[in-house]
């Protein structure tokens, strides 16, 4: 299977953010774009990002194998990360992460075979005031227990988008791939979805009630001059 | 003044993440000041104001711009750190998402003062909607010409790409965060030469934590003199606490440094279910665990190494007085263990065995030796590994044997352990679950 003609574009178009002559730095967003297209990292995929960057397949293959979020063997439509890093730990990830494993029949960096649905244990997933977390093609799913764990991925394997805490909604693995690469996402929610929640403001609240807004700041020292020409370029705007 | 909320300010106002709402509240405004200016004056400026690494290791940030060579004809690059993965850490993630365009003008106003053309976000790779946002907002600022060639008519050109990575702690290490940034894999170099000469392509390069960044257009709009306002002589300004585990409302607190946990728990609704705290990590699970010993010490730079820590990144995991300590110890190994890139021998073979060790002792399979070689074992690896990630690696171990050592020695070396299957394998009908704790 050729890469499409899609996928070349998409990969000239990476490329030509970096320096002239550094495309090299195009090898972990390209990784993600072949990734994209068939599911995980390939013997093609990496012969495709060696051809394109005048590298040798053993250099990709080096590259590949070292990061966590390049999978070797094909990821299904949904990858769920059940978070078991301490701050999830102490609040019961571990628990989460067994009822999601015995729901789906399958262990960790596996598939279901009906090849829908992949599971992980992932790392410190910075969202530690959320715990416990897991995640949907990296979308949050916010201070689950097992049971609402459980409702998610049911949902999954019904057919169904579960709406995610933060985030946009849910897209397949395919496209959140393709943003991993760099590649813009189409759709405006996915930009407009909530990005913080009540932990991300815990403090910011209690400055609220006693009184503190958004507008109040220290006398401000910005000179007179930038005053004007940023109200003036505001006006033209 | 308990709380301060200066680069958390933005994060509850509608659609906050957009170019118009940032304006709105001041935002842009410093860019203008800056490049009315020397970059020269930038850098002094801050200098003046005590501005310190928040990415973990407390570096000055004025000066670190300042090694930066002039003149020399070569290429300088600024390059975000935003590749967020302590453990605990959870502040530059909802700072990219909330406010963006603080990032990115943080990044313009650093890349004029160390005269860069080029920067970069190295992203977290799993942070999807931060780079969603991330994206949008340079979007943004290069339509509005704060991107671009001649910004705002000064003849400074600035590019700026946001490059996701694709899963490995080790690329928060800075020189790590280069080879990845260089399509390579991401395993520190040896220093010296350091960044600021030989960074990335081997050119001049600042490497910035999120929040470090995002502080400057702060300090350019309302002085040296207001940011030193807060904090304390040699740790001045805001700083995002983290405060995550047991404890009743997790969160963000943006305080001064040098606030101690006793005022953040207070702010935070204290230990979940009225417990007892029982230990803490000031910084991350990098940082050596501390006790209720230690609610009263100043949480900055000075105040946590003269508790016998680190101030990390400002992450406070808790945990209660129900919390098995030796679980703790072991997850965090192994996560150290998953996360070692393998360059260095200590580092790699270290942690797997200390993993093997510690899960030993938990199985009831340990004997009296164990937590002696465990602490000789650290020994060895503390200091002799190219980064940092070694060093941490040791934090939960010495840290968790030097306050509970007790949790630690094997019970089947000095009683039959009732709880235990004849083969070793705690009865799960007689162990507490998981983590014990408030769950």
């Amino acid at each position: 299977m050729a890469f499409s003609p899609q996928t070349h574009a998409a990969a000239a178009e990476i490329i030509a953010r970096y320096p002239a002559g550094r495309s090299r730095s195009a090898l972990l967003p390209l990784l993600h774009l072949v990734q994209a297209e068939q599911g995980c990292v390939t013997t093609e995929g990496v012969t495709f990002c060696a051809e394109t960057l005048g590298l040798t397949a053993a250099e990709v293959g080096a590259v590949a194998t070292f990061y966590t979020m390049y999978k070797r063997r094909p990821v299904g439509d949904y990858l769920v990360s059940v978070c078991t890093n301490l701050s999830c730990a102490l609040l019961g990830g571990d628990d989460v992460y067994a009822r999601v494993a015995e729901l789906l029949g399958i262990g960790h960096d596996e598939t279901t075979p009906d090849g829908r649905i992949t599971l992980e244990h992932a790392e410190c997933l910075a969202a530690c005031d959320y715990a416990p977390v897991m995640t949907v093609n990296y979308e949050f799913y916010d201070q689950v227990d097992p049971d609402g764990a459980e409702r998610i991925v049911e949902g999954l394997q019904a057919g169904e988008r579960p709406a995610p805490s933060r985030g946009g909604p849910l897209c397949s693995f395919a496209e959140i791939s393709r943003q991993l690469a760099g590649l813009p996402d189409p759709r405006p929610e996915g930009v407009a979805g909530p990005g913080v929640g009540e932990p991300s403001v815990a403090g910011l609240l209690l400055a609220e009630a006693d009184g503190w807004t958004a507008d109040d700041r220290p006398a401000p020292l910005v000179p007179a001059a930038a005053e004007q020409a940023a109200s003036a370029e505001r006006k033209g705007s | 003044m308990p709380i301060t909320p200066v680069l958390t300010r933005r994060w509850n106002v509608p659609e906050s993440w957009t170019i118009d709402t940032y304006r709105r509240l001041d935002g842009y405004l410093a860019l203008r000041t800056a490049l009315a200016g020397e970059p020269d004056d930038l850098i002094k400026l801050i200098k003046d104001s005590g501005l310190r690494g928040r990415g973990g290791a407390g570096f000055p940030t004025g000066m670190k711009w300042g090694f930066i060579p002039q003149g020399d004809g070569r290429p300088h690059y600024l390059v975000i750190n935003a590749d967020e993965g302590e453990p605990g850490t959870c502040k530059d993630a909802p700072l990219m998402k909330a406010d963006p365009h603080s990032l990115v003008e943080g990044i313009i106003i650093a890349s004029y003062a160390v005269r860069a053309n080029r920067a970069f976000v190295y992203l977290r790779g799993e942070l999807v909607h931060a780079a969603r946002r991330l994206h949008a907002a340079v979007a943004e600022a290069y339509d509005a010409g704060y991107l671009g060639r001649d910004i705002l008519g000064s003849g400074f050109d600035l590019d700026l790409v946001v490059h996701s990575g694709a899963g490995a702690y080790i690329c928060g290490e800075e020189t790590a965060l280069l080879d990845s940034l260089e399509g390579r894999r991401g395993q520190p170099r040896l220093r010296p030469p350091f960044p600021a000469t030989h960074g990335l392509y081997a050119s001049p390069t600042v490497v910035n934590n999120v929040e470090t960044i995002a502080s400057v257009p702060y300090i350019v709009n309302y002085g040296v003199d207001w940011f030193r306002s807060m904090g304390r002589e040699r740790s001045p300004g805001p700083k995002i606490y983290s405060l995550s585990g047991h404890v009743t409302r997790p969160g963000q607190y943006e305080a001064p440094m040098g606030t101690t946990l006793r005022e953040l728990l207070e702010l935070a609704g204290g230990v979940r279910g009225g417990r007892a705290l029982k230990a803490w990590t000031p910084g991350g699970s990098s940082t050596p665990m501390l006790t209720a010993d230690h609610l009263d010490a100043p949480l900055d730079f000075e105040g946590m190494q003269e508790a016998g820590s680190l101030l990390g990144t400002a992450a406070l995991m808790i945990m209660d007085e129900t919390t098995d300590m030796l679980r703790v110890v072991r997850r965090l190994t192994q996560f150290y263990a998953h996360e070692s890139c393998g360059k260095c021998t200590p580092c790699r073979e270290g942690t797997s065995w200390m993993v093997q060790i510690l899960s030993r002792i938990e199985r009831g399979g340990g004997d009296e030796a164990d937590v002696d070689t465990l602490v000789d074992a650290c020994d060895n690896i503390f200091g002799r590994a190219f980064c940092a990630l070694a060093d941490g690696a040791t934090s939960p171990i010495v840290s968790g044997i030097k306050y509970f050592r007790d949790e630690f020695i094997p019970v089947s070396a000095v009683t039959t352990r009732p709880d235990t299957t004849p083969d070793g394998d705690p009865d799960p009908a007689a162990t507490p679950g998981a983590y014990a704790g408030a769950h």
